[in-house]
C-alpha cells in the first residue's frame, strides 16, 4: 500500500497522508486524558480543545469525509463520556462528527499545510463547533447559551495557536515514502 | 445495482451518524414534565397519524355500518318492528284494562252508594247481529235473578230493558230500538211523554204538545209511569225541538253511551234510584258518594 495517494482536482493536486500504526489511536487517547485530567491540576487549560484539534488535524490529511465524520465521532462519544454524568452521550459527538466531515471535505480540496491556512481552519472550525454544541444544548437540552462571546474568541485563537503548533508535531507521524 | 458515488456515501454516512447521534441524545434527555425527549419526540411525530387514523377508522366504520353493514340492521329493524307491535298490543291491552277498571270501579261505587237498591251488575257480551234491532246480551241470566222487563241501567242513566231470560243470560231491548222505550219527564217543566227509539243514536219524545214550552238542553228523566224503570233514572238530553201538529218533534241525546255498552247494572226491582245531578257533580266530584242528592228531591 502506498503511504500517499495524490487527489487531482483540475490543476491542482493534493495527497492523502497516511500515518503509522497506531498513530492516530494513541493520539486520539492522549489528547483525551490530556484533556479530561489537565485542567484538574491547571483549571486555564480548559480552554483548550485538545480533542477537536486531533479531529481536525486528522479530517485535514486524510482527507476521506467517512473516515473523518467516523473519527469525530468517536473522538466526541469518548469525550462525552470521559465528561461527567452531566453531558449526554452526543452533545461532543454531533459538534466533532461534523468537524471531522467538514475538515475531511475541505482538505480534499484545499492545500491545509501551510500554517496560515491550519491557523484560520482551526480558528473558523473551533468558532463552528461551539455553535453547534449551543445549538444542541438550546435545542435538545433546553439550556439557555450564549452564541458568542469574547471568551469564545480567545479560546478560538488559542486553540488556532496551539493546533499551528500541534499541527506540525503531528506531521511527523505521517509516513513518507 | 446503482452504485452510489462515494460523496453521497459519506454524506449518507454523515447524516446516519448525526441521526444516530441525535436520537441517543434523546434517549437519555429527561424534560422536567413530559418524559425524556425520545419519548415526547416519538409522541409528537406520531400523534397526528394515529389522529388522522382514527379519524379515518371512524370515517370508514361510519360508512361501512350506515350505508354497507345493513344486513344487521334490516333484521334488527325486523325484529324491532316486531317487538313495536307486540308492545303496541300490549299497551292497547292495558288501556283497555285500564278503561274497563276505571267502568268497573264507576259500577262498584253506584253499587256501593246504592245498597238497598237490589241490583245485578252484568258484561255485555254480545250485541245485535244486524242493523234492523238494537239489543245487547249480558252475562247474567235466570240463575242471577233476572227476570223480564227488568229496567237495565248505566251509572249514567237508563239503557233499555229486559227482554229475553235464559239460564245464563239475557237478551236487552235498547232504548234506542224502534220497539225500545220508557216513560221520562222534563226535569224542569216535567211535562210526561214515553221516550222511543227510532233505530238511530238519538231518541224521540213523544206526545209534548206544540204549545208546551220545551227547551234544547233540558234533562229527561224516567217517570216511573211504564212500571219498567223506576222514577228519575237520567235519559238524556234535548238536544232539537221542532214544533209540530199536534205534537213537538222532540230529539233526546241518551244519557248513557248506548252505542259502547260493556258493563251494565240490572235493577231487580221498582226500588227507585238515587241519581246525582250533573251540576251536584261538578260540585261534588265522584270521590263522594256520600254527598249525592237524589234528583227528585231537587224537584220544585
Amino acid at each position: 500500500m502506498n503511504d500517499t495517494f495524490e487527489l487531482r482536482s483540475g490543476e491542482t493536486h493534493i495527497e492523502v497522508h497516511k500515518f503509522f500504526p497506531g498513530a492516530i489511536v494513541a493520539v486520539t487517547v492522549a489528547a483525551l486524558v490530556f484533556q479530561a485530567s489537565a485542567p484538574v491540576y491547571l483549571p486555564k487549560l480548559e480552554i483548550l480543545d485538545l480533542p477537536l484539534l486531533v479531529t481536525i488535524y486528522f479530517g485535514l490529511s486524510r482527507r476521506n469525509p467517512s473516515t473523518g465524520l467516523l473519527l469525530g465521532t468517536v473522538i466526541g462519544l469518548l469525550q462525552d463520556a470521559l465528561s461527567g454524568p452531566t453531558v449526554p452521550l452526543g452533545f461532543y459527538g454531533i459538534a466533532k462528527t461534523i468537524i471531522g466531515y467538514l475538515a475531511s471535505s475541505i482538505g480534499a480540496r484545499l492545500d491545509t499545510e501551510h500554517p496560515a491556512a491550519r491557523f484560520a481552519l482551526t480558528f473558523g472550525f473551533f468558532v463552528l463547533h461551539q455553535a453547534i454544541l449551543v445549538l444542541v444544548r438550546r435545542l435538545l437540552l433546553a439550556q439557555p447559551e450564549a452564541w458568542f462571546n469574547v471568551h469564545l474568541a480567545i479560546a478560538a485563537g488559542v486553540n488556532a495557536l496551539l493546533g499551528m503548533v500541534l499541527f506540525l508535531l503531528f506531521d511527523r507521524l505521517r509516513r513518507r515514502q | 445495482m446503482v452504485a452510489i458515488p462515494s460523496k453521497h456515501k459519506s454524506l449518507a454516512l454523515l447524516g446516519g451518524v448525526l441521526l444516530a447521534q441525535i436520537l441517543l441524545l434523546a434517549v437519555q434527555i429527561k424534560r422536567d414534565s413530559r418524559g425524556r425527549l425520545i419519548r415526547v419526540w416519538a409522541v409528537t411525530a406520531t400523534s397526528p397519524f394515529e389522529r388522522t387514523g382514527a379519524w379515518g377508522i371512524g370515517k370508514v366504520r361510519g360508512v361501512w355500518t350506515h350505508y354497507f353493514a345493513l344486513q344487521t340492521t334490516s333484521r334488527e329493524n325486523e325484529a324491532l318492528r316486531i317487538e313495536n307491535d307486540a308492545l303496541k298490543l300490549t299497551i292497547a291491552q292495558l288501556q283497555a284494562k285500564a278503561a274497563e277498571a276505571d267502568r268497573l270501579a264507576a259500577l262498584l261505587n253506584f253499587r256501593q252508594s246504592h245498597r238497598d237498591v237490589p241490583m245485578v251488575g252484568a258484561r255485555v257480551i254480545a250485541a245485535s247481529a244486524g242493523t234492523a234491532s238494537r239489543t245487547i246480551e249480558i252475562d247474567r241470566g235466570e240463575r242471577d235473578g233476572i227476570r223480564r222487563n227488568m229496567a237495565v241501567i248505566t251509572p249514567d242513566g237508563a239503557v233499555g230493558k229486559v227482554i229475553e231470560v235464559f239460564r245464563d243470560m239475557a237478551q236487552v231491548l235498547l232504548l234506542t230500538d224502534k220497539e225500545g222505550g220508557a216513560g221520562a219527564m222534563l226535569v224542569g217543566s216535567r211535562i210526561q211523554g214515553p221516550v222511543g227509539g227510532t233505530g238511530e243514536p238519538t231518541l224521540i219524545m213523544k206526545y209534548v204538545p206544540t204549545d208546551e214550552d220545551v227547551k234544547v238542553g233540558e234533562k229527561l228523566v224516567t217517570s216511573g209511569m211504564d212500571k219498567i224503570f223506576p222514577r228519575d233514572i237520567p235519559v238524556g238530553t234535548v238536544v232539537e225541538v221542532k214544533a209540530g201538529n199536534p205534537f213537538k218533534q222532540i230529539r233526546v241525546q241518551p244519557a248513557a253511551k248506548i252505542d259502547r255498552l260493556e258493563e251494565v247494572i240490572v235493577l231487580l226491582s221498582q226500588t227507585p234510584v238515587e241519581f246525582e245531578t250533573e251540576a251536584q257533580s261538578t260540585q261534588t266530584g265522584a270521590q263522594n258518594p256520600a254527598a249525592k242528592v237524589p234528583a227528585a228531591a231537587a224537584k220544585p
